[in-house]
């Protein structure tokens, strides 16, 4: 067995291993549990990384990166919408925002020649954290100025301004060169942690550990980010889950299902609206940034409403709305669906070759056909999605609701 | 929205008392009257010529008149079945791209008089109208009607409406293309001089002519014909509609048809004005919603009026900012709406 096979393979565990831990009985104790995880995840990381060819590999690993940035953002939208009902249609918006605040933050301003070709307003050079929590802080502020004098309205009115603070955003990137890089892709984004494939090798890291990535090529970075945002996947979800098993969740529920009833019992409703909103928003933002340093360039163009907010919303439904795992589960399978799809259009070239000779450029559509009917009829047939929602009162209280 | 309370059994606190004033409908309108004022005062402050903005609050009407005829039907629907239906303005887009489709098979005839189009494009325009109301109707037996018949609730709705935008734009995507088309290639398109240095197309004064008839047709359906009282009935209560033995499914067909049409129309009409891009009716849909929420939900002379006020303002930013700023400019105008007086000019107190 080759190093890199097993550098990588101990990569893939940490994803992996959570997988394992959450699909093993809860009945089980911990100790018996977490080394079980370790030990079953790190063998089917193996496994697959020996088996599976390495080209293929590493495409799995970014389609497995893109997923997790898309279950991210699914995650914030549950908080808005799956448990408190907020018809949020500006998802763009708080991703674009993100993912340029991150960007912002974290590469530093060009100067001399440089500067005449790429212009932005500032950039701090800061580490990749500093720039993902900024993206959740100005992605939050940004939710607090809409929500702020729409969430005490009637609900529509929220998912027409998000509509409205999506183009807004989108219009901003575009028309505004000084601010980064108007129409052009802002480039350079910095990769986090990108030293350890790296022939020089991180300084701060001690000699034995750097030496255990030595293997690594800059080619497999894409396992190392793919940890990054598996780790990201897995706090947002536990913290998520712990909120909304909290007196807190208990109320955004109650807001959702019961506006009025929840009004009367003294709960202020707007503020309750507005936590959620904000806190989604936040959680969006941080997808953007996760985005942002994964794509090291970006433009406006990347946060069109079909793939930034369409289907993120397809994600959701189909995941089960007030579920986080359905939110992941949803990201994983559109995401798949949505490649899959590019194959399918693919293969199918000749065929559509055959029907118009225009039809095979425009392929891609086809596909956003799929996910607009796959919307629909899961409206119709099964508006709780895939897993639908878990029915709980506390997590104190051992048994679930029926 | 807590209700207002009546102002001679209760003495209210200052603070009440001026958002009173400001939610009241004049004072919306005044401030309607001033941020057209303050336009064009930053206008004539950076040396923009007065004729140039007068020119653009020309134009302004005339885009106000296309997004009236999307307005009303989207404030009708609004009204009578409380959907939002965020597929407007992709149903604008098919109606261009319907004209579009009837366009290739009608011989071309010569252009008729000052206009870059001959018969056979109102013609088209006649087919794609009614095409466009079928779609919407069909949309709603295919979709709504199902829903409604599931007790979905109206979130629900809303979120089929904007998966039913998407399902229309990839069609549109998949039969026509991304790139932009025009209805005539080539053709020049002259502006002329009014009066007092206003310059417009004659293709606009047409517009602006259509739109007008067709506003004064649909005030005739609206006031004359039972089924029209009937829609604005339904429009204006539902449930109070239902109780009164109006058959609502027959109302709902009706706006459907009728919305449909005239989003087709406006969808034509804006398509001659600028060119086709299977984006243009998304890019609508916030000047759109803009617009009915100014007006009041539910009322289509509200809509007419909003629309007009958001074409104007939309037109004068124009002659100081960047033009693609124009959907932002109908959002700040929303905003404002929302903040002092979100029931709309013709709405009563805390109506919303």
């Amino acid at each position: 067995m080759s190093d890199v096979a097993l550098i990588k393979s101990l990569l893939l565990t940490i994803p992996l291993a959570f997988l394992v831990f959450r699909a093993l009985p809860a009945g089980l104790a911990l100790a018996a549990r977490l080394p079980l995880a370790l030990a079953l995840g790190w063998t089917v990381a193996l496994g697959v990384t020996l088996l599976v060819p390495t080209g293929v590999m590493s495409y799995l690993a970014s389609f497995a990166i893109v997923g997790s940035i898309y279950a991210v953002i699914a995650l914030g939208l549950n908080v808005q919408w799956g448990y408190t009902g907020l018809f949020n249609i500006g998802i763009a918006a708080f991703f674009a925002v993100g993912a340029f605040t991150s960007a912002l933050f974290t590469t530093t301003a060009p100067t001399g020649v440089a500067a005449g070709f790429t212009q932005q307003a500032f950039g701090l050079g800061a580490p990749f954290l500093v720039g993902v929590l900024a993206a959740g802080v100005v992605a939050g502020v940004l939710a607090a100025v809409v929500g702020g004098p729409t969430l005490r309205l009637r609900d529509d009115y929220l998912a027409i301004a998000t509509i409205g603070i999506a183009e807004l955003v989108r219009l901003v990137f575009q028309n505004e060169r000084w601010l980064a890089n108007g129409p052009q892709p802002l480039r350079g984004i910095p990769q986090p942690l990108v030293c350890l494939v790296r022939e020089a090798g991180c300084p701060w890291l001690p000699a034995p550990i750097m030496g255990l990535f030595a293997p690594l090529s800059p080619r497999d970075y894409t396992y190392v980010y793919l940890v990054i945002t598996a780790l990201f996947v897995i706090v947002t979800f536990m913290v998520l889950e712990r909120a909304v098993r909290s007196p807190w969740g208990r109320l955004l529920r109650a807001v959702r299902e019961e506006e009025d009833a929840a009004a009367m019992n003294g709960k202020d409703v707007a503020r309750i609206k507005l936590q959620a909103f904000v806190v989604g928003a936040v959680i969006m933002g941080m997808g953007g940034a996760l985005y942002a340093h994964y794509m090291v360039a970006i433009d406006y163009s990347h946060f069109d409403p079909l793939y930034a907010t369409f289907l993120i919303w397809v994600m959701l439904m189909l995941g089960g709305s007030g579920n986080n795992r359905g939110a992941i589960l949803g990201a994983f399978v559109i995401w798949g669906v949505w490649t899959g799809a590019a194959f399918a259009v693919d293969a199918l070239r000749p065929a559509l070759a055959a029907i118009s000779p225009e039809l095979p450029a425009r392929g891609p559509y086809l596909r956003l056909l799929l996910i607009a009917l796959l919307l629909i009829f899961i409206l119709l047939f099964r508006p709780k999605g895939l897993i639908g929602e878990e029915r709980f009162v506390s997590r104190h209280s051992g048994s679930r609701e029926a | 929205m807590d209700a207002m309370t009546p102002p001679l059994t209760t003495r209210r606190r200052p603070g009440e008392r001026l958002k009173g004033l400001l939610g009241s409908r004049w004072a919306l309108l005044t401030v309607l009257a001033l941020v057209v004022a303050g336009l064009w005062l930053m206008a004539s402050l950076q040396g923009i010529p007065g004729q140039r903005v007068l020119s653009l609050m020309v134009r302004g009407v005339m885009l106000g008149g296309i997004l009236a005829l999307g307005a009303i039907g989207l404030s009708l629907i609004f009204g009578v079945l409380r959907i939002p239906n965020f597929a407007h303005g992709d149903m604008m887009t098919s109606g261009a791209y319907l004209a579009l489709l009837a366009l290739s098979f009608i011989p071309l005839g010569a252009p008729l008089g000052p206009f870059s189009f001959g018969y056979e494009f109102l013609v088209a325009l006649v087919i794609a109208m009614p095409l466009v109301g079928l779609l919407g109707y069909a949309l709603d037996r295919l979709v709504f009607r199902r829903l409604r018949n599931q007790k979905s609730p109206p979130v629900i709705m809303a979120m089929a409406a904007l998966g039913s935008a998407f399902l229309i734009r990839s069609l549109i995507y998949v039969f026509w293309g991304a790139d932009f088309v025009f209805y005539y290639t080539g053709r020049p398109r002259p502006a002329f001089e009014l009066f007092a240095g206003i310059r417009v197309r004659p293709d606009q004064l047409f517009i602006l002519g259509l739109a007008l008839a067709m506003i004064i047709l649909v005030y005739l359906l609206l006031e004359r014909t039972k089924m029209g009282k009937a829609m604005r009935a339904t429009a204006d209560n539902p449930e109070l509609a239902r109780v009164t033995g109006i058959d609502t499914e027959s109302v709902i067909r009706w706006t459907w048809l009728i919305g449909g049409g005239l989003a087709g129309a406006g969808g034509v009409m804006y398509g001659l004005d600028a060119q086709l891009r299977p984006e243009m009716g998304w890019w609508l849909l916030l000047p759109l919603f803009a617009a009915v929420i100014l007006g009041t939900i539910g009322n289509a002379y509200g809509a007419l009026v909003g629309a007009l006020v958001i074409g104007i303002v939309w037109q004068v930013s124009t002659a100081f900012l960047n033009p693609a700023y124009g959907p932002g400019v109908a959002f700040m105008v929303l905003i404002l709406v929302l903040l002092f007086r979100p029931q709309g000019i013709f709405g009563k107190p805390g109506g919303a």
